[in-house]
């Protein structure tokens, strides 16, 4: 009987339903609360900051010594920008914190930062891809002609002839609008200062405490071991909490300081205005068909609005990179050109939102199919079936190798389930009626679980990757896996737990996962990228299989054995084929108290390290979506959502499904609800739940998932990566949806979110009906 | 996301709540349900130097129908609207409209009369208090006033309320036999304050339409009547065309608002569409 595979319960949710799960308010109860005086302004100068008597305040001329943020990439297509801890001469965008203010209560808090009086000087901003990048618009940061700080391209010359000689060109420009990653919990930290020690303990929802650590260390100019840094329980992060932040260095700098407890808990109108952004991309892209349908080349120029700062560590060049690699995604096609640029504008910075990029390219590239459908005569599923990739190991146009996958079987397994000639049948009836309905494909790939190998050629300062894991057997016969990741409710703790159990013949209940303390776990990256099942699961099963070497070592002792002859299964450790066995929590107690026995071992105790650092694994899933829309309102209405996916092997399909769900629903509300707006001159218009709107369950219909499971020797469990995978299908799917259901209004759909309003103007305009 | 500081006061009886408002002047607040005005304290969109809560006032806490009129107190909350109170057409028209009104747990606080005093344009129950030509009823420190709803509603958060006179309760008169009513709001969240809505009352006499009210909300700065279309439907046979036109007339006269979820273009589309909904589901209900 193994364990992996089972949809066990999570050890997660007790303490998280029942509300004993401690999240990062709790931990903030009883230190000084600080909060952060921002600039109402998207850009400009601080001309004067008063602190009336009697409010304790830090300006950013307090912090001598502070270094800005300046994450980097080796390249020369990439411009470095710095961020301020606290500015003292220019703001960049509304939000940025300018001043700290600290108080006994939250409450009094909010008092004191009304108190503070700020002038600025407002300078022109830009906001916008269009004004950004004109030659002579304001500069964000004055060393970045045209705000532009990526700039790289791919052209080779096959592209050129490919369009040169193709039947068709097809050409469309696609807008993503920005979006929040929106974790129900929002970010918050608390710095504690231990007088006896030295040490500063940073509690902090992140979900990367090593990396975070690393990059405040850093800019404190502090050794890393006097900084520890615990993650409690983690409401969500989606990439929202990756990067270290001004506010907590403000935090650290104060406890040392002034030698005592500082907590800062983020409201959600906060949030929504100075916590990372993601998204905002526009996209042009051409591509070239033969009469067949077949796809020869892509030339696509990718604008990506990366806000006013960097993200540490991944750094602004995240998003344009991530797109102009993966763009080509599941299609089969020989040329491709790239053009992908990051815009700086005076908005919120961006940082990495669960997708990074691919909802976008995925929209664009699933919106040309469709559009070269249309115009070849071709249906959906016929386009797609003629391009997806078939063979495997395939590299793609930019080098990538995909390993096996279930791409054309998800395709066709969808279009089976939607039963898409009945769907047409349907949808013919309905338009006779008035009712206007529509179906939408998408087909994907995603790289998953990608360590070094795949950072590397990114150049970055600091090159993501791998994930260590320490599993070891107490003399009770416990056991603890110790691991530099941290998940945020992926449900880590169960499914590591599965995985290291059939690996030592134990039950998962007896092994406890330990994250979110540098203190206790090895140094590791975190839970982003579709990675923790694929890398943290294979460094624990390495681990957990050196350990169980271990284990039958001492069996054979007891047992007077061969350790070849020992299994490992249902707790005990029982020679093959014959009655004797003894209970693994005999051995370990053997291991610790009857060591003397033990002489041949390289080591005393039961322990075990192993690192884990593959090339990655791609994914795939086709994504379908029927909608109805109400072309008097624009309103969209979802009527079915399927998805059949393919992420290798189920460690907890219960699990899984929830990843994809929750992804779903995430890009439901970027193809349809969520849109974070800003006015001409930088104000953000959308700091509300009433302004930026976040679907609820009323508007998502049920989802339907279908597994496949092609195992490849790419991941060592043959589980790929899941996390993102739902948000980057969705979109594409819906406003595919969306586009076929008004296509006979000769309505053209090439942007997300369409909001009623939006689809509503298009539709307005192509009947041309006026009032 | 907290309240700047604010003093609290809870008087038992109506007379002592004036007295309290009368007092302390312009800074004083009735707090009701809360579920407009707490929310706006925590935004610090609202500083009111003090509170006067009138949840313990006993006598404000009714809904009842007598002689031909629904009257409800200060402390009728939302969800007690959710099922029939009255019989007619309110009797299942109101439960329908309640149920558009945000969230149940606002609805279990929010009240009628808070609602009323709060003046979104888009609130459900400001519509349903022009529409029906109701009667609000004013306590302040001299006397009682009772203002028709046409008067009362003045703009976007603005009524004829002084800031010492509390909302004490609203008299809605009760269509008689022979009207039917229908409601249709746009929104883009379940729960969420409607683009725009319609609440449509029509009496039908011989197979004809012989008065109709026609009340927008959330189109404009406040709830309004649609004379014109309602002149318009007079006399018509209660038919698709007939209530495109009432609908195109709606959507015409209506002088809309702009934010970011609907320009004025689309609120016009929305009145309109809105408008034909509403009068055919006066005819299905
Ligand atoms: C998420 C959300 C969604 C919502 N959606 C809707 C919706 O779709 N439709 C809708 O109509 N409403 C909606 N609301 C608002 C809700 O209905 C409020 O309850 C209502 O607007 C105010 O009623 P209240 O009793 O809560 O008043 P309070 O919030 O207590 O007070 C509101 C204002 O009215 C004054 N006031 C209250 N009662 C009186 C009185 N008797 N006399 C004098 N002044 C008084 C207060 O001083 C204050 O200025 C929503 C609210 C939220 C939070």
């Amino acid at each position: 009987m193994t364990w992996v595979g089972r949809s066990l319960k999570r050890f997660e949710d007790a303490p998280l339903l029942t509300g004993r799960a401690r999240f990062m308010a709790d931990a903030a109860i009883g230190a000084r609360a600080v909060r952060f005086v921002r600039s109402p302004i998207a850009a400009g100068r601080i001309a004067r900051i008063d602190i009336p008597d009697g409010v304790s305040a830090v300006t950013g001329a307090d912090l001598i010594g502070v270094k800005p943020f300046r994450p980097r990439l080796n390249r020369s297509d990439f411009t470095p920008i710095e961020q301020p801890i606290l500015p003292t001469d220019r703001v960049r965008f509304v939000g940025e914190p300018v001043v700290a203010v600290i108080a006994e209560t939250p409450e009094a808090a909010e008092d004191a930062v009304d108190s503070v009086a700020v002038r600025f000087e407002p300078t022109p901003a830009v906001t916008d891809f269009v004004s950004a990048l004109k030659a002579d618009a304001p500069r964000v940061h004055d060393h970045a002609p045209a705000n532009t700080v990526v700039d790289a391209k791919i052209r080779p010359p096959a592209v050129e002839a490919a369009f040169a000689t193709a039947a068709h060109t097809v050409a469309i420009a696609i807008r993503s609008g920005r979006q929040s990653a929106f974790p129900l919990e929002t970010r918050g930290a608390r710095a504690d200062y231990d007088p006896a020690t030295g040490r500063t303990t940073l509690t902090v929802s992140t979900q990367m405490p090593h990396i975070v650590r690393t990059g405040l260390a850093d800019v404190l100019g502090m050794r890393e071991d006097d900084l520890r840094v615990v993650a409690p329980a983690v409401g969500g992060g989606f990439g929202q909490k990756m990067c270290p932040t001004p506010e907590y260095v403000v935090l650290i700098w104060l406890a040392r300081r002034l030698k005592g407890s500082f907590a800062w808990i983020e409201d959600r109108h906060e949030n929504l205005m100075a916590s990372f952004h993601s998204r905002d991309q526009a996209h042009t892209v051409k591509g070239a068909f033969a009469a067949d349908g077949k796809l020869l080349a892509i030339d696509v120029d990718l604008l990506c609005n990366i806000g006013a700062y960097s993200c540490f560590p991944v750094t602004h060049g995240v998003e344009p990179l991530m797109a102009m690699a993966e763009f080509p995604g599941p299609y089969d096609f020989p040329a491709y050109a790239a053009r992908a640029r990051a815009i700086t504008t005076n908005t919120c910075p961006m940082a990495p939102y669960r997708g990074v990029s691919r909802p976008a390219i995925t929209l664009a590239m699933e919106r040309l199919m469709d559009t070269a459908a249309a115009k070849l005569g071709l249906d959906p599923v016929a386009i797609r079936r003629r391009n997806l990739v078939a063979t495997f190991p395939y590299t793609s146009a930019t080098g990538i190798k995909y390993d096996a996958g279930a791409y054309r079987e998800a395709l066709e397994i969808a279009a089976e389930k939607v039963d898409l000639p009945g769907f047409r049948a349907r949808q013919m009836a309905a338009r006779a009626e008035g009712r206007y309905l529509g179906i939408g494909f998408a087909t994907f790939n995603e790289r998953t679980g990608y360590g070094t190998p795949a950072f590397a050629p990114r150049m970055m300062d600091v090159t993501l990757g791998y994930e260590t894991v320490e599993v070891a057997m107490d003399p009770s016969g416990f056991v603890e896996a110790r691991i530099g990741a941290s998940p945020h409710g992926q449900g880590l703790a169960t499914t590591l737990a599965q995985i290291i159990a059939d690996e030592l013949g134990v039950a998962p209940d007896t092994i406890r996962v330990i994250h979110g303390d540098t203190d206790r776990t090895p140094y590791g990256w975190g839970t982003f990228a579709s990675r923790g099942i694929v890398i943290v699961g294979g460094a624990c099963k390495i681990a957990a299989a050196k350990l169980a070497v271990r284990l039958r070592a001492v069996a054979a002792t007891l047992l007077q054995t061969e350790a070849g002859k020992v299994e490992l299964a249902d707790g005990r450790a029982a020679l093959a084929g014959g009655p004797a066995s003894i209970p693994i929590a005999e051995l370990a107690r053997a291991a610790y108290h009857q060591a003397h026995q033990f002489k041949d071992q390289p080591d005393i105790g039961l322990s075990a390290r192993a690192t884990y650092d593959p090339d990655g694994t791609y994914s795939n899933a086709c994504h379908v979506a029927i909608v109805e829309v109400d072309v008097e309102t624009g309103g969209v209405r979802l009527e079915r959502f399927l998805a059949v996916e393919d992420a290798g092997r189920l460690v907890n399909p219960t699990i899984v499904d929830g990843q994809v769900r929750g992804g779903i629903v995430q890009g439901i509300a970027n193809a349809l609800f969520e849109e974070i707006l800003y006015d001409q001159a930088g104000n953000i218009l959308t700091t509300s739940l009433m302004d930026y709107a976040v679907p609820t369950a009323a508007e998502i219909p049920p989802i339907e998932i279908h597994h496949l499971e092609t195992i490849t020797d790419a991941s060592i469990t043959g589980a790929k990566g899941v996390g993102e995978g739902g948000a980057i299908g969705a979109p594409a799917a819906v406003i595919n949806a969306v586009a076929d259901a008004v296509e006979s209004l000769g309505v053209a759909v090439y942007e997300m979110p369409i909001a009623p309003q939006r689809l509503r103007a298009l539709i307005r305009a192509a009947t041309g009906k006026k009032r | 996301m907290k309240p700047a500081p604010f003093a609290y006061h809870a008087p038992r009886s109506l007379a002592d709540a004036v007295r309290l408002l009368t007092e302390l002047g312009d800074d004083a607040k009735v707090l009701a349900g809360g579920q407009s005005l707490v929310a706006a304290m925590n935004f610090r969109l609202a500083r009111p130097a003090a509170l006067v809560d009138i949840n313990r006032i006993a006598s404000l806490d009714f809904v009842n129908s007598e002689g031909g009129t629904l009257r409800i107190g200060a402390l009728a909350r939302h969800a007690r609207f959710e099922r029939p109170l009255v019989e007619g057409v309110l009797g299942g028209l109101l439960p329908y409209v309640a149920r558009h009104i945000a969230h149940l747990p606002i609805r279990s606080r929010g009240t009628f009369a808070g609602s009323l005093a709060h003046a979104d344009p888009a609130s459900e129950w400001c519509l349903v208090a022009r529409t029906l030509d109701a009667e609000i009823v004013l306590t302040g420190p001299k006397a009682e006033r009772r203002v028709p709803a046409a008067d009362y509603f003045q703009g976007v958060f603005t009524t004829a309320l002084r800031s010492d006179e509390i909302v004490s309760e609203i008299r809605i008169p009760l269509p008689g036999a022979g009207w039917h009513g229908g409601f249709a709001e746009f929104s883009r969240r379940a729960g969420d304050f409607a683009l725009a809505m319609c609440l449509a009352l029509i009496r039908i006499e011989g197979g004809r339409i012989a008065e109709a009210k026609i009340g927008i909300g959330g189109g404009a700065d406040r709830p309004l009547r649609i004379a014109a279309a309602e002149r318009a439907l007079v006399g018509q046979a209660p038919d698709a065309a007939a209530f495109a036109a009432a609908a195109d007339i709606a959507a015409r006269e209506i002088d809309p608002m702009s934010d970011i979820h609907a320009d004025a273009d689309y609120r016009r589309d929305l009145v309109g569409a809105m408008t034909r909904r509403a009068l055919a589901h006066a005819l299905r209900a």
